[in-house]
């Protein structure tokens, strides 16, 4: 990272950075890890230089680390995305997100009369394709695209 | 094939040889029917809403076997009331019964209860989601009448978007070499992912509005209701109601072999003067249900191979 982009977006001690989400979906990434709630610093961008995106966003979150499940979700809508760990300042662990074959509790089903929005049990997914994204619900049997997609 | 403990919860869970080996047990029950296989068995019969001809169908199925009956047909006056979740239901039944019929207003709720259940599950209709001894039936209906279901020529018409029993029927179809032909109004169209699913299985299907510029092509033709409550405006209703009734003006120039089905209630999209024709099969399809729900039933507990 040159010193110009070191300036765009400040750098964390200890945490995590998503990198190359779609610009657009960059809330969106932050909306699915609950962000607003919680009490970490998190810095979130868009509109950077992408080669690859054109336009891409970045999300950096203090003091966290994802679980599969998070990681899991951020593959749906940001299937480029890349994760670093961050600690002591340095990267210790840089990935790329990959959509799973099964999703299980990342989301919620978009059928209102889904089971799994009528009784308290977890949900479960099976990914048909992957560009352009369909799922099934393992319960309802319904198939969703990128837009149906909600936080669970 | 192994059927033992085997949940019936949708049609998707069915490969070709599982559907023909259904398909042919129901056969060997209708000829040789058996009225002590299932003495000393109980089946739970669960209607978390009521319907009661799928209901009478399964029952009486299972008492032509010899077994035993005995659950609700509506949920109301039952511990669901104070709040008991299906989870619980079912734990509970389960351990009562060899066997459990279930229909829900809720959609994946079948699945659930297998989940809970060690006994199997057989779904007679989750939501708007699966009814597959619907399909069994009706493939059972069609393979008694034509003697085959390679190289038909078979045919939807009325409400295609909501209609379950359409979407099931065409998926399990989907096995076999048909040609499939969906008659229906602009607003009440097959779904695009119900489409793709039959492209992607090399299916080949015609879209159409008119019945009467396909109808002579068809060997089968599956008649659905267009349900009032599908639409906000009645004079919406009306107009789409009226565009698709069969009567013997309707059938003049078809195929002298071609056979109409209709999963029933109808209303007023077959006339009753088709029902003398050699065409009409509905009330037989009807009762085709119970040897198909006998087979089901016969093969899951393992009283049949």
């Amino acid at each position: 990272m040159n010193s110009k982009k070191m300036l765009q977006i400040s750098g964390i001690q200890e945490g995590t950075v998503v990198d190359h989400i779609p610009t657009k979906s960059t809330f969106k990434v932050a909306e699915f890890l609950n962000l607003k709630e919680g009490k970490n610093i998190v810095t979130v961008g868009m509109n950077f230089e992408s080669k690859k995106l054109g336009k891409k966003g970045v999300v950096k979150i203090g003091e966290r680390f994802l679980t599969k499940g998070e990681v899991d979700k951020i593959s749906l809508i940001a299937p480029d995305a890349r994760i670093s760990i961050i600690k002591d300042y340095e990267v210790k662990e840089k990935f790329s997100v990959e959509i799973p074959k099964i999703l299980n509790g990342s989301i919620s089903c978009a059928n209102n009369n889904c089971i799994t929005n009528n009784q308290s049990i977890t949900t479960k997914f099976y990914v048909l394709s992957k560009d352009p994204l369909k799922i099934r619900c393992h319960y309802c049997e319904r198939t969703l695209g990128k837009d149906d997609i909600e936080v669970a | 094939m192994n059927f033992k403990n085997k949940d019936i919860i949708s049609i998707r869970d069915f490969s070709k040889d599982e559907i023909i080996h259904v398909l042919r047990t129901a056969e060997k029950i209708e000829n040789k029917p058996d009225i002590d296989l299932m003495k000393g068995k109980v089946m739970s019969s669960l209607f978390f809403e009521p319907s009661t001809r799928t209901r009478l169908s399964f029952e009486s199925a299972m008492r032509k076997l010899g077994g035993d009956v005995i659950g609700f047909s509506d949920p109301s006056g039952t511990s669901l009331k104070k709040g008991e979740t299906l989870w619980d239901t079912i734990k509970m039944a389960d351990k009562y019964s060899d066997i459990i019929v279930m229909r829900h207003p809720v959609e994946g709720a079948a699945r659930l209860a297998a989940e809970a259940s060690s006994v199997p599950i057989l779904n007679g209709g989750d939501g708007a989601n699966q009814h597959p001894t619907q399909t069994m039936l009706d493939l059972y209906t069609i393979i008694k009448s034509k003697k085959k279901i390679d190289n038909l020529n078979i045919g939807f018409l009325g409400d295609l978007k909501y209609g379950r029993t359409v979407h099931s029927l065409a998926i399990a179809l989907s096995h076999f070499n048909v040609n499939l032909y969906f008659i229906a109004p602009d607003a009440l169209k097959m779904p695009d992912s119900y489409l793709e699913e039959l492209s992607e299985k090399g299916i080949k299907y015609v879209e159409e509005s008119d019945l009467m510029k396909v109808i002579k092509e068809l060997d089968v033709l599956y008649v659905t209701r267009i349900q009032k409550e599908r639409f906000p405006d009645p004079v919406e209703y009306k107009k789409y109601a009226g565009v698709y009734q069969i009567n013997k003006a309707t059938l003049e120039g078809v195929k002298p072999d071609l056979k109409i089905m209709h999963p029933l209630p109808r209303v007023n999209e077959i006339h009753p003067e088709v029902d003398d024709t050699d065409h009409a099969i509905y009330f037989e399809q009807a009762g085709n249900g119970i040897p198909i729900r006998q087979a089901l039933i016969a093969l899951t507990t393992g009283m049949v191979k």
